[in-house]
């Protein structure tokens, strides 16, 4: 277990390092500049601002420097937001998206997991093609649709909730449903179709010839093997609710991570872009990593991958 | 059993039956694709003929006496805040949206098959490098990617579904080399190969009709995923450039003003949600259709 743990570590470096370089040469060779605006600066302020973030020296050695940097945990200044370092950008942000993010995905698990599972219990009941046509529905409804409908009728028609701000701690409930809504329903999905083919296994009859309860054979017996796929789902899911959403943030005015990521690269704020790739990134083959460790667990047979 | 009841049904002997139209029976069976399927058409149709008995250009007539008016016999959808009829919009917003997801379904079909046909075929360790950059371009955000390619292209509308189809590949390149890998084993292709084929001719015309089904069937889902990717540059501004009209576009417009005028947000997401609904029920049935394993049959 331990040898496969470290053997997958071992790679985290070198994706990284592939996505770094990437997003690097990928942001330094589109036109223009966090400089350039409609407000052409003066020609020598801007030489003097590219020197001063050191964008003038030769690209490679800004490369070689950026890298060195990034060992030590510095992330750099951003550009655009004048004072602050990415570190702190990220700092102050990240831990309002982390909530919203546990948030939903408790949401979609608590929501999905059991009714993907009991919906497979149930196959072709109406119970299984309503909730598998409302999963549908869950999965195409996109976010700025789904965001805005729900704040018109819970907050400006019902007036349960604010319809945007973060400052109640009841203000979490409508961002994580609108965030945590498609994961439900793609673990619901996805749990549905690990239970159908566990169930029509082998060892499930023997269970059930052994006399166990139908509680028995289904949860101890069968899930355990059924959420293998949600567990894979779950890494990347789980990443991409904490890093935040543009949109969620946008709809109810959320002061999170999410935003970070669309505004660096319209404003082209190079160290802000590769900030928040890298903490992704990182977030990402955290995540994958821990999934690989719960699959081993859950399945002796990965281990020896 | 489904083929047991269609055999009992339409008293067919399918052994004379081909890939093709097996699938098409088993497709007609399932209500909810075959709905989809109906209501695709319907809004296709709806979007790109209905336009032309309108009056030219009426995506931009502007009435400003007639600002944010509420639905009625004269504009069906009412008006938007500059006094444009919003049923036009949305209409003239379907083409755009509609046309850039197949366009850039098209570049993606492009790239992915080649790329992933290429590198199934090569196998070894120029296999094992393609894919790895398959690998490394997944980790990648690709929100951020689409963004930086529209800077890089300064948002010209026609250079976007280029930008789009260029990150949505990477599932159909992986795809069809699985494809590749597995039928460039098969015996009739080394029997081809024995007779003298080309490396192209195999490709061509033993590879490609083998794994068609399966890109078609994933074109299907990639259109709608393609659309939200639109819709969602055009949401946060980065898409489609007033005055022209997208699904996204109109979408951000009713959300911003929903307050006072519900149906701006409404009817454009009606549409757009719609289509997403019926494109993604008629793809989980053709996918069905296809792979009688996979799934309840």
């Amino acid at each position: 277990m331990w040898t496969f743990i470290l053997r997958r570590a071992i790679q985290i470096p070198v994706v990284l390092l592939a996505v770094i370089t990437i997003t690097f040469f990928m942001v330094r060779s589109a036109p223009g500049g966090p400089f350039s605006s409609e407000r052409q600066l003066p020609r020598h302020i801007e030489a003097n601002l590219n020197a001063y973030y050191g964008f003038d020296r030769p690209l490679l050695e800004q490369y070689g420097a950026y890298l060195v940097q990034l060992c030590q945990g510095d992330l750099g200044p951003s550009t655009k937001y004048e004072g602050l370092t990415v570190n702190e950008i990220i700092g102050q942000s990240f831990p309002v998206s982390l909530q919203l993010g546990l948030a939903a995905f408790c949401l979609s698990v608590i929501i999905g997991l059991p009714l993907g599972i009991y919906s497979a219990y149930r196959q072709n009941s109406v119970f299984d093609y309503s909730l598998m046509s409302i999963a549908m529905i869950g999965i195409c409804l996109p976010t700025f649709v789904l965001g805005p409908l729900l704040s018109y009728f819970f907050a400006l028609k019902f007036g349960w909730f604010n319809s945007s701000g973060w400052y109640e701690p009841k203000d979490i409930v409508l961002p994580a449903v609108t965030l945590g809504l498609y994961f439900a329903a793609y673990i619901a999905r996805l749990s549905r179709a690990g239970m159908l083919e566990v169930m029509n296994q082998d060892f499930i009859r023997t269970a059930r010839a052994k006399g166990l309860s139908e509680w028995g054979v289904v949860v101890t017996h069968g899930v355990k093997i059924a959420i293998r796929p949600v567990v894979s789902y779950l890494g990347p899911a789980l990443a991409g609710m904490v890093s935040g959403s543009f949109v969620v943030e946008l709809i109810y005015d959320v002061p999170g991570l999410g935003r970070f990521f669309v505004l660096g690269a319209i404003n082209q704020d190079y160290s802000l872009v590769l900030g928040t790739v890298v903490f992704f990134a990182l977030l990402i083959v955290i995540f994958n990593l821990a999934v690989d460790v719960i699959l081993g667990l859950l399945n002796p047979k990965q281990r020896e991958l | 059993m489904i083929l047991s009841r269609l055999n009992r049904q339409n008293e067919v002997q399918w052994g004379e039956l081909s890939i093709t139209q097996l699938s098409w029976l088993r497709l007609k069976q399932n209500k909810l694709a075959m709905g989809g399927l109906f209501l695709f058409i319907f809004i296709t149709i709806l979007c790109f003929v209905f336009p032309l008995f309108l009056p030219a250009n009426a995506y931009e007539i502007q009435n400003l006496n007639l600002q944010a008016q509420a639905p009625s016999s004269e504009y069906w959808f009412g008006t938007d805040s500059l006094g444009r009829d919003l049923f036009s919009r949305v209409l003239y917003g379907g083409r755009i949206s509609l046309s850039l997801g197949f366009a850039a379904t098209m570049v993606s079909l492009l790239i992915g098959v080649s790329y992933g046909c290429l590198s199934g075929y090569l196998g070894g360790r120029c296999d094992a490098m393609m894919m790895r950059t398959v690998d490394v371009l997944y980790a990648l955000p690709f929100t951020i990617f689409v963004i930086l390619l529209m800077v890089l292209f300064e948002r010209n509308i026609f250079l976007m579904f280029a930008a789009i189809g260029a990150v949505e590949w990477l599932t159909m390149a992986r795809i069809v080399r699985g494809q590749v890998v597995y039928l460039k084993n098969q015996q009739y292709i080394d029997a081809s190969r024995a007779l003298g084929a080309s490396d192209i001719k195999i490709m061509f015309k033993h590879l490609l009709p083998n794994f068609l089904g399966v890109v078609i069937v994933f074109s299907t889902l990639t259109v709608p995923a393609v659309m939200l990717l639109e819709a969602f540059l055009s949401f946060i501004g980065m898409g489609v450039q007033p005055p022209m009209s997208s699904w996204g576009l109109l979408i951000r417009d009713g959300a911003d003003s929903m307050e006072v005028s519900p149906w701006r947000l409404c009817f454009p997401a009606l549409f757009f949600s719609l289509t997403l609904f019926s494109l993604n029920f008629l793809g989980d049935g053709l996918r069905d259709a296809f792979d009688p394993r996979d799934g309840k049959a």
